[in-house]
């Protein structure tokens, strides 16, 4: 580390803060560099910044309640608020506000309300930018039943992680002569391994017992056997975790029947769309469901799956529920799993209670009440 | 035969083809592909049932080697049901880890005698434990192209593209057998899946050939639905889908969760028809080789799929005393194998199938 001689207490006062601001941008340069290639993160004490991207419809007010939540839990986080909308950069091409991206790569960690996709923007979709901007491969959800949210299935403990950059979702289609597509399904050796080596990896760091690979080689043999392969050969450096390959359709029949027979599953982009959202189905839906993207340099992103509600915005009625279990997610992955229980069992809790409750889970309270239910019992637990 | 097959409109009345005519004093012959697993003696029992009933029914058996490399057995299948125009089929193993020029035979049999429709009628039967009750959902679902085109290539060693091909020509044809289809058993909605917002163009065609056909059948409602979004509907509300037709590899999903949300692989029949040839099988085309020759397996489906046959030959009185006796040990002995909940073996469920047809008296000529 660079030091730079102070001048005399004596001399004028601006040189000296100039140098000292100098000497705090040289210490956060190196110390970011030296962050950037240390993995897992370690998180000294003192506040961590997190990027938040409040969204559109009921994003803004999920967001202050999640905000509230987690100051009654005294969790060490600062939000630094930011806008995502789209501006066409230089060249033409279409990329997120350069504030936003600064804070991202500067903090590495964000929490995202939901972004709505204007139909006929000319813009791709939010999502699909904030993918590309961050190389967010890997998505993670896990899904767990709520005590006190009944559906049809109990019981319900798994996480699909889902390849989140290529597979059918490559956007590459062409109409071969008039009335015949074609689209194309990419599947390549390295996303393929990058996603297994996370899924093993967040298994070992979850105490999760097994490791599912969903596929279809027995039709797609060379794009799904070449993934599964793949699988295969990652599994051999993580022999205290259980390996399986099952098919996809298998998998969906076993699910709706039995779904405790599954622990982790890794899968390229389409199954695990379609699945993720299955499982999200089996406890609850999208307004109950945590969701993180994972990316290539440590970034990571949590957000809530459902949509902006726009009938419902600003009326005070939403269900900060999902984002506020994505919350708890990250609080996870940066390693604070006391405070990260502690408000996921305050949810919990209220929403078992069941005298709380928002409209779509069943009860007839405001947003705010059921927010602060949440923090008065966090504020118990002290 | 051929004078049949030269008149167009006798084909479009109905959605499915003319049955070959009877043979050799009014029986017909039917293609049997044993296949692997829990085929064979599932279609065993199918056999044994037949002749207990008198059905007028033949079978020609054909057996399928999966573990060779050569294809000439799946082309013996296929001239054979060529011949006879109506088969009846076990799943045919591929075993995956074979070198990729070895093809799915269920996938080559399906597309050499285009079989472009895949129909499957999830009923929940009243006397299963399911979830959901009262699920009465039609799937159709393309059978020949999409995803399940197998065309594949390595470009750059490392990179393998897989190509999904959609066409205007199978996508208005099985738009069209879906809504005939709904017009003729009274059904009152098509749904289509889709995922249009991601795959623009092969699944915007699609929506596009299906909402061109639904013009045409105003006394039917039409709606489409992105494919994640009908998993979800599905497993929490599954009572709001009437009749659904989408292209292949969702089909595979959709088929799936609906044979688990009325009780598993074991009690769903299915049915592939051509212009020309339908093939019958369970709906989720399973091997089962965990429970092969176990005496476990749920013979349900295979019987159901053996009256959608004779439903198809136009042997109506068999095909509803068959039915009638299968669902009566399911619904009233309740007599019912391990994968749902029961005790019992294939053996006596075939016993018990057997033991209804008896006591519902013989067929009368006038029924016959």
């Amino acid at each position: 580390m660079i030091c730079l001689k102070r001048s005399a207490p004596s001399r004028h006062l601006w040189k000296e803060g100039l140098i000292s601001s100098i000497c705090t941008l040289v210490s956060r340069v190196v110390g970011a560099m030296k962050s950037q290639a240390s993995h897992p993160r370690t998180f000294s004490r003192g506040l961590q910044t997190v990027t938040l991207i409040p969204g559109d419809g009921i994003g803004p007010e999920i967001s202050t309640a999640v905000m509230k939540i987690f100051e009654a839990a005294k969790a060490p986080i600062q939000w630094e608020e930011r806008n995502v909308t789209a501006i066409k950069g230089p060249g033409g091409k279409w990329m997120i506000p350069t504030e936003a991206k600064d804070s991202m790569d500067k903090s590495k960690i964000g929490l995202k309300g939901p972004l709505k996709t204007p139909i006929a923007a000319g813009h791709p979709s939010m999502n699909l930018l904030l993918r590309k901007t961050f190389d967010l491969y890997a998505n993670v959800r896990p899904c767990v039943s709520i005590e006190g949210y009944k559906t049809p299935y109990t019981d319900v403990d798994l996480v699909t992680i889902r390849e989140n950059t290529e597979g059918e979702y490559s956007g590459i289609e062409h109409v071969i002569v008039d009335g015949v597509v074609q689209s194309i399904k990419l599947i390549t050796e390295e996303a393929s391994q990058r996603i297994a080596e996370y899924a093993f990896e967040y298994a070992r760091n979850n105490q999760r017992a097994s490791v599912t690979a969903v596929h279809k080689a027995n039709i797609m043999r060379m794009s799904d056997g070449l993934f599964l392969r793949k699988c295969r050969e990652v599994a051999e450096n993580f022999k205290d975790i259980k390996f399986t390959e099952m098919y996809l359709d298998t998998v969906c029949l076993n699910m709706v029947q039995d779904p405790t027979q599954f622990d982790v599953l890794v899968m390229p982009n389409l199954y695990g769309d379609i699945l993720s959202d299955l499982c999200a189905g089996l406890i609850g839906g999208l307004g109950v469901t945590p969701s993180g993207n994972i990316g290539a340099n440590g970034v990571a992103i949590f957000e809530s799956v459902h949509g902006t509600a726009p009938d419902i915005a600003g009326k005070d009625l939403a269900n900060p529920t999902a984002l506020l279990l994505s919350a708890v997610m990250m609080l996870r992955h940066m390693g604070l799993h006391g405070q990260a229980k502690k408000i996921e069992t305050a949810c919990f809790d209220t929403i078992r209670d069941k005298k709380v409750l928002t409209k779509d889970l069943g009860g007839n309270s405001k947003c705010s009440e059921f927010t602060g239910e949440i923090c008065r019992r966090v504020q118990d637990m002290e | 035969r051929s004078c049949l097959k030269s008149s167009p409109v006798l084909h479009k009345q109905n959605s499915s083809p003319q049955p070959p005519p009877a043979k050799y004093g009014g029986r017909h012959t039917v293609t049997l592909i044993p296949g692997d697993g829990i085929g064979p003696e599932l279609l065993n029992h199918v056999r044994e049932l037949f002749r207990f009933s008198c059905v007028p029914v033949d079978f020609e058996v054909v057996n399928v080697n999966s573990s060779v490399a050569t294809e000439d057995d799946i082309h013996n299948a296929i001239t054979a049901i060529r011949r006879n125009g109506v088969a009846l089929k076990g799943n045919i193993e591929t075993n995956h880890n074979m070198p990729p020029s070895h093809k799915s035979r269920n996938n080559l049999l399906r597309t050499s005698l285009d079989l472009f429709a895949n129909m499957m009628h999830c009923q929940s039967l009243p006397g299963v434990q399911t979830r959901h009750k009262n699920i009465d959902i039609i799937i159709i679902r393309e059978n020949t192209e999409g995803e399940y085109s197998s065309l594949e290539h390595e470009s750059v060693s490392g990179v393998v593209e897989s190509l999904k091909i959609i066409t205007r020509y199978n996508s208005l044809r099985i738009a069209d057998y879906a809504f005939r289809l709904a017009r003729e058993k009274g059904r009152r909605r098509v749904t289509a899946v889709h995922k249009a917002n991601i795959m623009k163009l092969a699944d915007g065609l699609f929506l596009q050939c299906c909402k061109e056909v639904a013009s045409g059948y105003p006394d039917i409602q039409f709606d489409s639905m992105i494919v994640d979004n009908t998993t979800m509907q599905l497993v929490s509300k599954p009572h709001q889908f009437d009749v659904m037709v989408m292209p292949n590899l969702y089909g595979n999903v959709v088929s799936n969760v609906c044979a688990g949300l009325v009780g598993g692989p074991g009690l769903v029949p299915g049915a592939n028809y051509g212009t020309n040839y339908a093939v019958f099988e369970t709906a989720t085309r399973n091997t089962g080789k965990s429970i092969a020759d176990k005496n476990i397996a749920n013979p349900t489906a295979m019987l159901l799929a053996s009256c959608l046959m004779l439903d198809h030959l136009r042997l109506h009185d068999y095909a509803n005393m068959i039915r009638g006796a299968v669902l009566t040990t399911m619904n009233e002995t309740r007599l019912h194998t391990a994968d749902i909940g029961g005790q019992g073996t294939t053996s006596e469920v075939v016993q018990s199938v057997m033991k209804n047809i008896q006591s519902g008296g013989p067929l009368t000529t006038e029924q016959i």
